[in-house]
């Protein structure tokens, strides 16, 4: 179930947080909405983390992570990063990298199993990504932007890329990261999907500006509706029961 | 991957998002908004003027464009499509792309004009939409109409031409002129005076231009003078009538002039008896016993302002009984003049008594023994001149002046010529004249006729028209002898709009 919220009155609710299956991160704000809001959805499940990454509040486009792991940019403090260390689940690897680039949200998307990144990353990077988050990793762009952890997020069940990806590149995003894409906007028509918006296996936040047909759509790709325990069972009988007479 | 020439792109279809309000199926933007979404979001029209009033003078059908200027154009046209989009403000926001007349009955006072305009919204996407003005017709007069209106025989400038000789050919010529330049087509009223012509003009530099068009085609002098009409001492606005009072000298051409002795010494001992053979805006004087032509212009002559001594209508007419051997041949001016002697008797004379006169003409190249001349008799007349009385020397009995064909004419049967003139619109004051004064107008014209036929380089400047009524009798081939006539190249097919033939005002020439 998709979420709507806002942080400190900005729609760009990926900018502010980083969602995955293991964990979540939180960016300190004035008010305590934010945080409770992720709270009230995810607290029993995963750890929810108060964080700040190299003093700033963006640390959802500062980080790149999965369950298995999470990747730190060079100038991240080493409070937080101890601080990171201490409340994330031990399964969890923090790694702090040396890189150029060091907005690692904007170069780097994964999920579990494929990560995209930034044709620019250096070779090191590359293989410490495959090492720490334990994924293949693809260096492409996405309807001709480089800053490919910007313009698309996915998960392990589905994907949303930049609007005006064609179908061709869509087709070839699909079968790199076999899991279905689709092109979309979100927050209103604005085409920076992940800044928009952060998902994970069975839910999602996105901006209070998004509309309920970008919704529509979001929910549809990453199955967010059928995010129940019954449901499930219900794709298996469909499975087996071919006809009915 | 291969650089170059061969390299291999894969072709690229652009995908369809969903509209991020409607949901509806299109191809990605700059807003990610279908077209309608957009529109009905923003609305670019927001801000420009929807409703403007404009100001139009029905008498002159021109549209006020403040302050002051009043623009002519015509309903449905260019030009009120370029004033009506002037008239819109804070359209700069926008860029216009499109702009056209929207049909509105003429009696409504109402114009509409319809606008298509694009600007940029939200992420770069740019939108265009069309929108309708109205533009209310006020009535109002302009200022001209507005004077124009209240006094409608209101001249501001009037030009008074005066020639204090008693006959009017040079008006009459004149009149050809100015027919000719146009130089009258911005006078309100002409009327025609004792010894003169006014005009009345609407404008003051209207006036100016006329007179100096009559300075350029006679010898004037002019003065002008303003009389105040109203004032408005508050915006320091003044309204004046301006007169011009032009004076055309006296001297005409074929005039006997006797020349004060100073102006005579100062042109080089010019004999005091000269001829006027041309007047433009100079006068040319040529003695006719030397065969001297001088020229004098306007100032020269209003310095030492002379009359004449005999004028044309003075002329009397003599038969040339004998020529005698040219003496000399001059070339004098573009004109031809061979000096000679010739013995001659008035008319009057003939068969009454003896009376013949040794002469010696300029006309040797006209005349030959039998033929009649036309002259100024010196012998006989009574000249009250202050100039003659001081003159020492021999003063001629008679003075040639020009061939005449008076005989002729009369054997002549035709009575309408080729050709005509036409003549200016004017306004005569005739009930204190009588028939007499109609008669001798008549027959000056007349003379001006014959001599606009027997000097072509008088008719050099003018337009003289086919005239459709007149029927060549075949009486003129067994004239024989040649009367002076117009031939038939030097006339206009005149302009006839009645019948609609496709003759033009060309020249034939």
């Amino acid at each position: 179930m998709a979420t709507r919220l806002q942080y400190e009155n900005n729609c760009e609710i990926g900018v502010f947080s980083k969602l995955t299956n293991a964990y979540c991160l939180v960016a300190i704000g004035g008010s305590e909405n934010f945080y409770s809001t992720f709270e009230a959805e995810l607290a029993d499940v995963i750890p929810v983390v108060k964080t700040s990454i190299a003093g700033t509040r963006i640390i959802g486009r500062m980080c790149a992570g999965n369950k298995k792991g999470l990747l730190l940019p060079h100038n991240t403090t080493d409070q937080e990063l101890q601080h990171l260390r201490n409340s994330l689940p031990d399964s969890v690897v923090v790694q702090r990298i040396e890189e150029r680039l060091s907005a690692l949200g904007n170069c780097i998307s994964c999920n579990d199993h494929v990560a995209l990144t930034h044709p620019d990353l250096d070779k090191e990077t590359e293989e410490l990504i495959a090492d720490v988050l334990g994924v293949e990793v693809f260096r492409q762009t996405v309807a001709g932007n480089i800053l490919v952890g910007s313009y698309c997020t996915f998960s392990n069940i589905g994907g949303l890329v930049h609007p005006h990806t064609s179908i061709e590149d869509l087709d070839e995003l699909s079968t790199l990261l076999q899991v279905p894409l689709v092109a979309g906007t979100v927050n209103r028509g604005s085409d920076v999907i992940a800044a928009g918006l952060t998902v994970n296996d069975w839910t999602a936040f996105c901006g209070s500006d998004t509309t309920a047909t970008e919704l529509s759509v979001i929910e549809s790709v990453f199955k967010l509706r059928e995010a129940k325990p019954s449901a499930l069972v219900d794709e298996m009988r469909k499975s087996l029961i071919d006809t009915y007479v | 991957m291969a650089q170059g020439v061969g390299m291999f792109t894969v072709p690229q279809t652009i995908g369809s998002v969903l509209c991020c309000r409607c949901g509806i199926l299109m191809q990605p933007n700059a807003a990610n908004m279908c077209a309608n979404c957009l529109r009905s979001e923003i609305d670019i029209t927001e801000g420009l003027q929807k409703h403007v009033i404009i100001i139009f003078c029905p008498e002159c059908n021109s549209f006020l464009q403040p302050p002051r200027t009043w623009i002519k154009a015509e309903l449905e046209s260019k030009e009120l499509l370029t004033f009506c989009v002037k008239r819109l403000k804070n359209l700069s926001t926008v860029r216009m792309v499109h702009a056209e007349f929207v049909w509105t009955e003429p009696h409504s006072k109402r114009i509409k004009i319809k606008l298509r305009v694009q600007k940029e919204v939200l992420h770069g996407a740019i939108l265009e939409q069309a929108y309708t003005v109205e533009y209310v017709v006020q009535d109002q007069l302009c200022e001209s109409c507005a004077r124009v209106q209240a006094n409608p025989d209101q001249w501001v400038a009037a030009v008074q031409l005066r020639q204090h000789v008693p006959h009017r050919r040079t008006f009459f010529y004149l009149e050809q002129l100015i027919l000719k330049h146009d130089a009258a087509k911005d006078a309100i009223r002409i009327t025609q005076m004792d010894q003169g012509i006014d005009f009345f003009f609407g404008k003051r530099s209207h006036g100016v231009k006329f007179v100096e068009f009559v300075g350029k085609v006679a010898p004037t002098r002019s003065r002008t003078d303003k009389q105040l009409v109203s004032q408005d001492s508050k915006s320091n606005t003044y309204h004046y009538k301006y007169t011009f009072s032009v004076e055309i000298s006296p001297i005409c051409r074929e005039d006997l002039i006797c020349l004060p002795p100073k102006l005579s010494v100062s042109l080089g001992n010019l004999g005091p008896l000269v001829i006027c053979t041309k007047v433009t805006n100079t006068i040319a004087l040529l003695d006719p016993r030397t065969l001297r032509q001088c020229f004098l212009d306007a100032e020269q002559y209003w310095r030492s302002s002379f009359k004449a001594l005999l004028s044309s209508r003075q002329l009397t007419e003599y038969m040339i009984i004998d020529m005698e051997e040219a003496r000399s041949e001059e070339n004098v001016g573009g004109a031809r003049y061979v000096l000679a002697d010739a013995h001659v008797a008035r008319v009057s004379d003939l068969g009454k008594n003896d009376r013949h006169f040794i002469v010696r003409t300029h006309l040797g190249h006209l005349l030959s023994c039998g033929d009649y001349a036309l002259g100024y008799d010196l012998y006989s007349a009574n000249s009250n001149d202050f100039e003659l009385d001081k003159y020492r020397g021999v003063i001629p009995d008679v003075i040639l002046i020009k061939k005449s064909y008076e005989e002729k004419r009369q054997r002549r049967q035709r009575k309408s010529r080729s050709w005509k003139l036409k003549s200016l619109n004017m306004e005569v004051d005739d009930g204190t004249r009588g028939r007499e004064h109609e008669e001798k107008m008549n027959t000056e014209y007349e003379h001006f006729l014959r001599d606009l036929e027997e000097n072509p380089d008088l008719r050099f400047n003018l337009s003289l028209y086919r005239n459709k009524e007149y029927e060549p009798s075949m009486a003129s081939v067994a004239d024989g002898d040649d009367v002076p006539s117009v031939p038939l190249e030097e006339l206009l097919a005149d302009l006839d709009l009645a019948d609609e033939e496709s003759e033009e005002d060309e020249m034939v020439e």
